[in-house]
């Protein structure tokens, strides 16, 4: 009961950027740009979304606390439904009336050919994401969702091109993702700073019961 | 039918300050400041709440200088905008700006002119020749504004201090002034800015030395106390708090250029056949609207500035 209501504030919370831009739109408070705004806004939170996604596991792993696996998931999802926000806020409303340029700026424009492979990458993880294809793909599912580090990288790539100048935010996502793999990778090679924690966790389990 | 009144039309004459009071109007700002100094915090008032003079009589609107499109509404145009010096987010320069000190102000005249100097700023720029100028204003960043200026061109007041004929082209600095404007303390760019023109482009009859928009002093988010504006070039020409003017014989060296010279060139003319090369620059948005509109070359100033890159090729000259 408890991990159910966590779980429904773990959504709550990744929906609150959604209502808090819808809100500002409602009130008239976005920027003077108001279509780049939303743009900004939805496509910072993919990201973001998409980082909390990929430190699940490395997290879980460290600190034995297995029931934080679904919320790869959860955060997965979110990420990918600020990601169709953010898409179709560019491909519906900035370029409203000139979708001649859509084809040319995702041919020509690195930032959003690299923007729009990564959200090509996430697709496929949100259709598969539910319990039947996990069973259905096996062993094949994990391989599959491997593409969510593509689409990490792609990500951080699309904001670290498109910023004029100041590349420190875009440096610091990129930093993040760096880490996490890193992680993944001690975690690999190092197996027993993982068992460790669970050895300690098994014990301290056996202890209190 | 939508009939929608322009807020910035000629204002009608009873609402004109006249003239003798206009001219008095410090003395009651510093009143009005001293006063409220006493109960206020320092510091805290911002710039254009403390001074808000109508413009004066003096300002008149030569023909073909003002464009009739709607204008963009003065609070978009003070709180949007691009001012590293106080910081990279276009909302940067409006909340950290507060502390910057545009007055007293001088402007240093060198290099190749015959009278050389450093001027006051209530001198370089009378306020008995202030026009206005309504331009359109188009960011490389495929955005743009219409905005009510008041100047002086800048060919006038190059003019006065007689450019010798090694006089080829004109470079302006920015302040520096890292304790009052944040964004230098870090090295996005290479302060001070700095931005150059052509000597034929700085004495073009469109290109104005500002110190007001929307009929009041510039706020210091916009550049105060003095910049440039030159409204057939992408606006990171337009240098602001301009703190020196030098005439030269050879290309000065321009900030954005320094920074991404693959992007930003020197001329940085309005130009919609040139991408960026990161995006287009075929339509733009202009602030308020919503889908984009087309791109006009030179900005829609082509009749008046074509000729001064006749046999150029621009997309090598960008």
């Amino acid at each position: 009961m408890r991990r159910r209501w966590l779980h429904a504030a773990v959504i709550a919370a990744g929906l609150t950027p959604l209502a808090w831009l819808a809100l500002r739109a409602w009130r008239g408070e976005l920027e003077a740009e108001p279509i780049k705004d939303v743009t900004h806004q939805t496509g910072i939170w993919t990201l973001r979304l998409l980082l909390a996604s990929l430190a699940v596991t490395p997290l879980r792993k460290l600190t034995g606390v297995a029931a934080l696996a679904p919320y790869r998931r959860t955060l997965g999802l979110l990420a990918f439904s600020y990601a169709t926000l953010h898409l179709l806020t560019y491909a519906l409303l900035d370029l409203w009336g000139a979708w001649d340029t859509l084809i040319e700026d995702v041919l020509k424009r690195p930032y959003i050919t690299v923007g729009f492979a990564g959200f090509l990458c996430l697709v496929p993880l949100a259709v598969t994401s539910t319990r039947a294809w996990v069973r259905r793909l096996g062993k094949r599912w994990v391989q599959l969702h491997r593409l969510v580090y593509v689409a990490g990288v792609a990500g951080c790539l699309h904001f670290l091109w498109l910023v004029k100048k100041d590349v420190r935010e875009p440096l610091i996502y990129s930093g993040i993702l760096a880490a996490l793999f890193a992680a993944r990778v001690l975690l690999r090679l190092r197996p027993s700073w993982a068992a460790a924690t669970k050895a300690r966790k098994s014990a301290s389990l056996s202890a209190s019961s | 039918m939508l009939i929608r009144r322009n807020p910035f039309a000629e204002s009608p004459e009873r609402e004109v300050t006249d003239p003798a009071l206009y001219l008095r109007r410090r003395e009651f700002v510093v009143a009005a400041g001293v006063a409220a100094g006493t109960v206020l915090l320092p510091g805290c008032g911002r710039a254009e709440d403390a001074a808000k003079p109508e413009a004066p009589k003096g300002v008149t609107s030569p023909e073909g200088f003002r464009t009739d499109e709607e204008q963009t509404p003065f609070e978009k145009a003070s709180s949007y905008n691009n001012f590293y010096e106080f910081g990279t987010d276009k909302e940067d320069p409006r909340a950290n700006s507060g502390a910057f000190l545009p007055k007293p102000w001088s402007v240093a005249i060198e290099g190749e002119v015959a009278k050389p100097g450093a001027v006051a700023l209530e001198d370089l720029v009378k306020v008995s020749a202030l026009q206005e100028r309504i331009y359109r204003m188009r960011c490389v960043e495929a955005w743009s504004m219409v905005i009510p200026w008041r100047g002086v061109p800048l060919g006038e007041v190059l003019a006065r201090f007689e450019p010798t004929s090694r006089a080829k082209y004109v470079a302006f600095t920015t302040v520096l002034r890292p304790e009052q404007m944040p964004g230098q303390r870090r090295n996005v760019l290479d302060w001070p800015y700095v931005e150059g023109l052509r000597i034929d482009e700085a004495m073009h009859p469109l290109t104005l030395l500002a110190t007001g928009m929307y009929g009041r002093d510039l706020p210091n988010q916009n550049g105060a106390p003095l910049r440039l504006v030159v409204p057939w070039k992408y606006g990171f020409k337009g240098i602001k708090s301009i703190v020196k003017i030098r005439l030269q014989e050879t290309q000065p060296p321009t900030t954005w250029n320094i920074s991404a010279p693959r992007e930003y060139g020197f001329y940085a003319n309005v130009n919609p056949e040139v991408d960026h090369p990161r995006w287009t620059q075929k339509r733009e948005r202009r602030i308020g609207e919503f889908s984009k509109r087309k791109t006009l070359m030179f900005n829609g100033y082509e009749d008046q500035v074509a000729a001064l890159y006749s046999g150029m090729d621009l997309a090598v000259n960008f």
